[in-house]
């Protein structure tokens, strides 16, 4: 009788556990299915923007006017090809973003890892007066100067040039600093003075030993300067007035005047997808290796 | 022996004289590049010029007019308000990212991913995304409008760039698109440095998912929310491309959209004051300098008292020290 009698809690005990257990696991799956839908509803508002502009780069102007938004591509990509570069120089305007992207990215790189090195392994007076000068002028918005830039290249004879923009990057504040932090950690002066006993000359061993050690933050930065540059707009507006000098933001810009504006929608989605695909092929290559550079500049503070 | 030491030391000396040619191009470049046009700008705006023709030296009078004229007031009021309700939602939605991610009962999976997805707009010209905005929120042709009314959700057109407050909440929504995800990456990377084991001894303590909000989760972050806020208001302040050609450089509806910047480049392009326009970019400059400085005393508040207090305790050992010398001496 009694053994029958606990064998019975024991059966409710079990019983009432995996009821438990089963409740669990409902609550589980709700919670779970909230969150996903919730992070799925965000990735849709951060996306549905992207995929309007490349579907409705592919479709023509007067189904895009009447039937409004599809998930299913068109075939007018040639077509709208065409009306957008009779309207504006696309091409062009690509070119000379790239042109000036990659010649900023390749200057501010080799010449803020120049100026990292000097300022690492050599003791010249007032090092620190001139360190201490770029520690303040990081903390400058300086692009607020754009008014006194303009004259001054008025002055030079600079205005309307793509040197304008190319050459500051020579100078760039930003990249020397995190650069100097990136040598500490990664250049020991020791392979620096056994090259010397070995009779290499100063930027030799730069070119040979330095530059190479230093070459994966000069390419984290080197991320950050080419997107930085490729979207730039204030400065080259400024600076640039020709039309055969303008940048692609300059570009697209200029659509909103033009009459297929409205007209031929689907000419203008494409001038967006032109400015658009590059950069997202780029980072979905370099996507791991950039949220880790953010992430790591968090942490450090 | 000593020959040799010194023989090596003016070796280096001669070498460190080297480090000049390294740093020079640098500094050409920023002295002439950088550092003058600032100058350059100051003396404009102590000038009446039209940005051609004679320069006029008169003073301060641009500045004094700074302080009479109402846009500016204006201006700094709509980068405020844009910068505020975009600063608000881009942290609520980070910080409502960072705890599904950073939960301990439910694991969340695919952060990778979603980091990924939600950085991306940050990637997108301004230029770009001011113009894909400007048709997708067109009142009469837009994508979104469109979608409202097909849904029956709307009667009217919305005229979402062509109300005042609606423009200055359209541009709020497209800064939110644009940065929520960088605020996510960088404040999930602050809590990713607290040990997993804070977390669990927290839970097992029987902490509440709001007490460890409360007590884990925001003061780990709470650095880069600073920096978040700070950098937001900086920029938000600079703010130019969106404003501008969303309203086709005019800052309309009703100067809404009329920020700092778009409001010096009229100032000095349209309206041809370019002295003033310069002081203004001068006052604006001043004004950034303050929040930095203000941010950066506020963050490094625990590293500037400990500097004072090593430096403290360095004075009082070398004292200590000189004294015990005395002492031995005598």
């Amino acid at each position: 009788m009694d053994k029958k009698n606990s064998e019975q809690v024991l059966d409710e005990r079990a019983l009432q556990r995996i009821k438990d257990e089963k409740k669990k696991k409902r609550k589980n799956i709700i919670v779970y299915t909230l969150v996903y839908t919730g992070l799925a509803f965000l990735v849709l508002i951060t996306l549905v923007p992207f995929w309007i502009v490349i579907i409705n780069a592919t479709r023509d102007g007067m189904a895009i006017q009447t039937q409004g938004i599809t998930l299913i591509p068109g075939n007018s990509l040639f077509a709208n090809y065409k009306i957008l570069t009779d309207n504006v120089d696309i091409a062009r305007g690509f070119w000379n973003s790239l042109k000036i992207s990659t010649l900023v990215t390749v200057l501010s790189g080799y010449f803020s890892a120049l100026t990292a090195y000097g300022f690492h392994m050599y003791n010249f007076k007032g090092k620190n007066f001139l360190f201490g000068l770029i520690l303040v002028f990081m903390m400058i918005p300086s692009q607020l100067a754009f008014l006194g830039y303009v004259k001054w290249m008025t002055q030079l004879g600079l205005m309307d040039t793509h040197a304008a923009l190319i050459i500051p990057s020579v100078a760039s504040i930003g990249t020397v600093f995190f650069l100097r932090a990136y040598i500490s950690s990664s250049l020991s002066k020791s392979i620096i003075e056994s090259a010397r006993i070995d009779g290499a000359s100063e930027i030799g061993i730069f070119h040979k030993i330095a530059l190479p050690l230093m070459a994966p933050g000069v390419a984290t930065m080197s991320i950050f300067t080419f997107i930085g540059s490729w979207n730039n707009y204030l400065s080259a507006r400024v600076i640039l007035s020709s039309k055969e000098n303008e940048t692609l933001p300059m570009v697209i810009s200029s659509l909103k005047a033009l009459k297929i504006w409205y007209q031929n929608q689907g000419a203008i989605y494409l001038g967006f997808a032109i400015s658009i695909v590059p950069i997202v092929v780029v980072f979905i290559f370099a996507s791991k290796y950039l949220i880790e550079n953010i992430s790591a500049g968090a942490v450090k503070g | 022996m000593s020959t040799f030491v010194s023989g090596g030391i003016k070796m280096n000396k001669r070498k460190d004289r080297i480090g000049y040619a390294f740093i020079s191009p640098f500094f050409l470049v920023f002295f002439l590049f950088n550092a003058y046009p600032i100058f350059f700008t100051l003396y404009l705006s102590f000038t009446r010029y039209k940005g051609y023709g004679a320069k006029t030296f008169i003073g301060a009078e641009n500045f004094k007019l700074i302080f009479k004229d109402p846009n500016v007031v204006d201006a700094f009021l709509n980068t405020i308000k844009i910068w505020g309700v975009n600063i608000f939602f881009q942290i609520f939605l980070a910080l409502l990212l960072v705890m599904v991610f950073s939960d301990i009962k439910y694991k969340v999976k695919g952060l990778g991913f979603f980091r990924v997805v939600f950085y991306l707009p940050n990637l997108i010209a301004a230029a770009t995304i001011s113009l894909v905005f400007a048709k997708l929120l067109d009142k009469d042709y837009g994508v979104v409008n469109q979608v409202l009314f097909q849904l029956g959700w709307i009667g009217d057109a919305i005229g979402w760039l062509t109300e005042p407050i609606l423009a200055q909440m359209s541009v709020s929504g497209i800064q939110t698109w644009m940065w929520f995800g960088n605020s996510f990456i960088l404040f999930m990377a602050s809590v990713q440095a607290v040990s997993k084991e804070t977390f669990e001894a927290a839970s097992i303590d029987g902490a509440g998912r709001f007490q460890i909000l409360k007590n884990i989760t925001i003061p780990s972050i709470k650095p880069i929310l600073m920096y978040v806020m700070v950098t937001g208001l900086i920029g938000g302040l600079q703010l130019f491309d969106i404003p501008f050609l969303i309203t086709d450089g005019k800052g309309f509806p009703e100067g809404s959209l009329n920020t700092m910047i778009v409001y010096i480049y009229n100032m000095a392009f349209v309206h041809n004051n370019y002295g003033y326009a310069s002081a203004l970019s001068f006052a604006l400059f001043i004004v950034i300098m303050i929040f930095t400085v203000i941010f950066t005393v506020a963050t490094n508040r625990t590293e500037i008292k400990d500097f004072i207090k090593r430096r403290k305790e360095e004075k009082a050992r070398k004292k200590m020290l000189v004294e015990k010398g005395s002492v031995s001496n005598g």
